[in-house]
């Protein structure tokens, strides 16, 4: 009994983490469903204001990530809804065939190949994503910062240690740990590796 | 020619950012034909970047993360 109380722990809400704590996880998320950068942010950037405003009807029964990422899913779904009401965008164009004077079995071109890994490859990558980010989540603070620097943002060295104020074998130092913490939890979260 | 570990591992996260030299990458290459432990832990930190590589993972940077904070704060 003591257990079910523990595990149902009131989540509560803290808005001024949101953007170090969650604006990557759902940007990531929005990116690999309208892709376009910039549309990503505005979509992220919009969830946070949505966010705060119904804030009050935050029950704290769902996790702040889950609730937001719920939230992000009605913006996605708003944003399709905007563009398709647009004339002519909702027309869909069907082509069966890219050369109508192709010859032979063109039927067989257009189903798709039984073996083909390439569809399950762009859902995997994305829960991959979702995993690595997930890690990160949990490392601490500035070494989270220099991993992200480094490896997502590709920032070099030596601007990364002129922005923290840092030396270089204090980076590596920290890269090093990053990455040890990081094949620890992707090795449970994610079996690949 | 004989590296420490310690050196290894700090070699061996350069090399994965492409920042280590020529010099740097041989005596590595030493120590890991010499070295079981580090040489595992070469192969998972390699996996590592592959799979970093493979989830095309996409981030804000850190002044796009400012903006968004201070645009948060003016709205509350």
């Amino acid at each position: 009994m003591r257990l079910l109380k523990n595990s149902m722990v009131q989540h509560e809400l803290h808005p001024d983490n949101w953007v170090d704590n969650y604006a990557d996880y759902l940007f990531n998320y929005a990116v690999g469903r309208v892709s376009d950068s910039e549309i990503a942010k505005d979509l992220v950037q919009e969830t946070f204001f949505a966010g705060l405003n119904s804030a009050k009807n935050y029950k704290g029964d769902a996790a702040e990530r889950t609730w937001l990422i719920a939230i992000l899913k009605r913006k996605v779904i708003d944003y399709y809804r905007k563009i398709n009401s647009k004339k002519g965008k909702a027309e869909v164009r069907m082509n069966y065939s890219n050369g109508s004077d192709s010859e032979g079995d063109w039927l067989e071109e257009q189903v798709a190949d039984p073996f083909s890994t390439l569809e399950n490859d762009a859902i995997e990558n994305e829960e991959l994503g979702s995993a690595i980010y997930d890690c990160i989540g949990k490392l601490p603070k500035k070494q989270a910062l220099v991993f992200n620097m480094k490896t997502i943002q590709g920032i070099s060295t030596e601007d990364i240690c002129k922005e923290l104020g840092i030396n270089p074998s204090n980076l590596w130092v920290m890269i090093h740990r990053a990455r040890t913490a990081l094949m620890g939890c992707l090795n449970q979260n994610w079996f690949n590796i | 020619m004989m590296i420490s570990c310690e050196k290894a591992t700090i070699l061996c996260n350069k090399t994965q950012y492409g920042e280590a030299s020529f010099l740097e990458k041989l005596q590595l290459k030493f120590h890991l034909f010499m070295c079981k432990t580090c040489s595992s832990f070469s192969k998972k930190n390699t996996e590592l970047t592959s799979l970093c590589q493979k989830a095309n993972l996409n981030g804000l940077s850190t002044s796009e993360k400012e903006q968004m904070k201070t645009a948060l704060q003016k709205k509350d």
